[in-house]
């Protein structure tokens, strides 16, 4: 992987350069809490934030996506997809690329999804890396560290950044900025090494992942499904803000007295008591205890027999949205058996 | 961000956005029971008709236009090609908006998906058909493709039963096979009001009782609500079944069909990918499965 150094001071000159490729996107701050936005200006953008309320899924997968138009006659026909702008999405961290990544494989292999895939085309990533908080736990998930799925990535060195080149389209960036950025030097590479064990040290949650799908196998009936079930709400906040959460519902709209419509897609989540309901009011999973087991179930058991991993990457986000304190880190100890997951 | 995708080759017949219904017209309305009617349906587009191949057990996303989308099996076999045939309980939203439409209307088809039955591996077997009350409609596909493969398939043996003879899903079309020497119908009701029923009175795990099955050679297809299964599962059993030669259609919520909504999820396996038919081995592997 090409590998280079950017002084900070730079910084601003290579977001003025980025915006010929398209509209440039990072974390902002609302009232104490982050989120993508696009810039207004380059000095809104927050790269040292702890994580944003919504995940980038939102750019690809968006809460509520048109699939189609009905019109009589034409039959249904496909939302322009081509009609979408060029995004710089600045700012993500190593789990939320993962979580792209993971998102990658369900939207693509027999039946590839265009709208998604589009999307995907269309967004440019430049990741940056972060310092964990208490809610971290992406270390144990082995999502700390991403090897691909974004076109540039900036590593803080303190008053300068070491920035990976993952694509063409990254080194096409690189290469517009003209002399912007430098060839690293031996100090660069000792600093990032030193930084990137410090970082692992400052994790403050830690899951074992070992072994997790038999566990969760073992401990399909154990009664602490019903405890966690007695507490949560199925307010489905969880699911929202989770980077790989994609369950969807499709729904017709009709046009008011037309003979046309639109058939769209939106967020949906396992934790709703409808999410497995069939005719007849049948509903395959009517407690919460049997929800709230299926989401970690299907995240750490069931994701892995088909994807051959874990669909959590230990954002932590999860954690601070539940409204109940639910813990994912907690519940995972806990079935283990490990009564204080909290090193 | 430009990514290779490592797609898997598609049919022919489906396009690059696996959510793109077909328009298809319905050429016939068969008003077979009360809530249980059949749709023949055939792709407005010749080519894509006469290119459609499926297997039974397989299962279609039917949209009536402004209503939505709902998953029904195809009733009909692939040795009989040009149409399709889809017998639809009407329960709800889509299935009112379906049974609204007069003859010549035009609705929306995708598929075919799921895994089907695996009748490449149950070639040269026995076939033994146990359905109850809905659970035909699925399985009628696998009949005809059996009759009309019959070299491929040693004895053929249908077990159908539902309440009364009011309910019975292609009821002509079944009496007409009674008798046939080259396979076993069996036919029967609870009970019969109508007092003009002339096959089988009585349960259906009481057929067992009407035929020779050796559990060594055969694969059982079943099929009903879940007192079906529950009888019919221990008596497969009971006779030697092995857990593998039992094959089950299951229905889940479903909302795309393709892997990707997540609805259909039983366990850590998704129906519209891995089912809808399972093994009975996968069935109690399975959390949340019956
Ligand atoms: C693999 C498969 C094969 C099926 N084959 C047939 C068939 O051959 N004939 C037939 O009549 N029906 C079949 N069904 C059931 C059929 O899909 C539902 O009855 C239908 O989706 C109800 O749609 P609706 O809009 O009319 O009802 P809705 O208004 O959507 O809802 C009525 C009720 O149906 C529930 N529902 C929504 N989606 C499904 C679903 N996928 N399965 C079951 N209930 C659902 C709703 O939660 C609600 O409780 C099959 C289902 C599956 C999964
Ligand atoms: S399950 Fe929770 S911690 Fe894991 S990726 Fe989703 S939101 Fe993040
Ligand atoms: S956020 Fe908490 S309360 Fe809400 S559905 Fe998830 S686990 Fe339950
Ligand atoms: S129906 Fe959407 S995943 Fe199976």
């Amino acid at each position: 992987m090409k590998v280079l150094r950017l002084p900070k001071e730079r910084l601003d000159l290579f977001a003025s350069v980025l915006q010929q490729f398209g509209e440039v996107h990072a974390p902002v701050e609302q009232n104490g809490k982050y989120a993508f936005r696009a810039l207004s200006r380059w000095s809104d953008a927050r790269l040292d934030y702890p994580r944003t309320i919504l995940p980038p899924k939102k750019y690809f997968v968006p809460p509520k996506d048109t699939l189609f138009q009905y019109k009589e006659g034409l039959g249904y026909v496909p939302a322009d997809l081509a009609a979408d702008r060029r995004i710089i999405l600045f700012g993500l961290h190593s789990c939320d690329i993962y979580g792209l990544n993971i998102l990658d494989q369900v939207f693509s292999g027999k039946y590839d999804d265009p709208y998604y895939q589009a999307r995907r085309k269309n967004v440019a990533i430049i990741g940056v890396d972060c310092i964990p908080d208490e809610h971290c736990f992406c270390h144990s998930m082995r999502a700390d560290f991403v090897d691909k799925g974004f076109d540039l990535f900036f590593q803080d060195l303190g008053d300068r950044y070491l920035v990976m080149v993952g694509t063409a389209l990254g080194d096409d960036m690189v290469l517009a900025t003209g002399s912007l950025f430098e060839p690293v030097t031996p100090e660069d590479l000792a600093e990032y090494k030193q930084r990137s064990s410090a970082k692992r040290k400052a994790f403050k949650l830690h899951v074992e992942i070992r072994d997790l799908p038999e566990i969760f196998e073992l401990e399909y009936d154990s009664s602490l499904w019903k405890q966690v079930g007695d507490r949560c709400l199925s307010c489905g906040a969880c699911s929202m803000v989770c980077p790989t959460c994609y369950c969807f519902d499709v729904a017709d709209d009709v046009d008011l007295g037309a003979r046309s419509g639109s058939r769209s897609r939106t967020w949906d989540s396992c934790l709703f008591s409808t999410h497995a309901m069939v005719a007849g009011g049948e509903n395959f999973r009517e407690g919460r205890a049997s929800r709230v087991k299926f989401r970690y179930y299907h995240k750490q058991r069931g994701f892995v027999a088909e994807y051959g991993r874990p669909s959590c990457v230990g954002c932590g986000r999860c954690i601070s949205a539940c409204p109940v304190n639910i813990d994912i880190s907690q519940v995972i100890s806990q079935l283990r058996g490990i009564e204080n997951a909290t090193a | 961000m430009l990514q290779l995708s490592e797609t898997q080759a598609a049919p022919v017949f489906m396009t690059a956005n696996p959510y793109q219904p077909h328009m298809a017209r319905i050429v016939r309305i068969y008003r077979m029971v009360e809530d249980n009617y059949v749709f023949t349906l055939r792709f407005l587009d010749d080519q894509l008709a006469s290119a459609f191949s499926y297997r039974p057990g397989q299962f279609m996303m039917l949209s009536v236009p402004g209503a939505g989308e709902a998953p029904i099996s195809i009733s009909s076999s692939p040795s009989r090609p040009g149409i399709l045939e889809l017998c639809v309980r009407r329960v709800g939203r889509v299935t009112n908006a379906l049974y609204r439409l007069p003859n010549n209307s035009v609705v929306g088809l995708r598929g075919p998906y799921g895994n089907g039955f695996p009748v490449e591996t149950m070639t040269g077997n026995d076939l033994l058909i146990v359905a109850g009350g809905l659970g035909m409609a699925p399985l009628r596909s696998l009949m005809w493709y059996a009759l009309d493969n019959r070299d491929d398939f040693r004895n053929v043996t249908l077990m159908y039963g539902v309440k009364s003879p009011a309910q019975m899903l292609f009821r002509e079309e079944l009496a007409s096979l009674v008798g046939r020497d080259d396979m076993q119908c069996l036919l029967t009701v609870d009970s019969d009001p109508t007092g003009t029923w002339k096959h089988h009175i009585a349960l259906l795990p009481k057929l067992f009782d009407y035929a020779t099955i050796t559990p060594a050679t055969t694969y059982a297809a079943v099929c009903g609500p879940p007192v079906v299964y529950k009888f019919v599962l221990q008596r497969l059993l009971e006779l030697g079944f092995s857990k593998d030669r039992i094959l089950m259609s299951l229905e889940r919520r479903m909302k795309c069909g393709v892997g990707k909504c997540n609805h259909c999820s039983v366990g850590y396996k998704l129906t519209c990918l891995h089912g809808p038919i399972f093994t009975y081995w996968d069935a109690i592997n399975l959390p949340e499965m019956i």
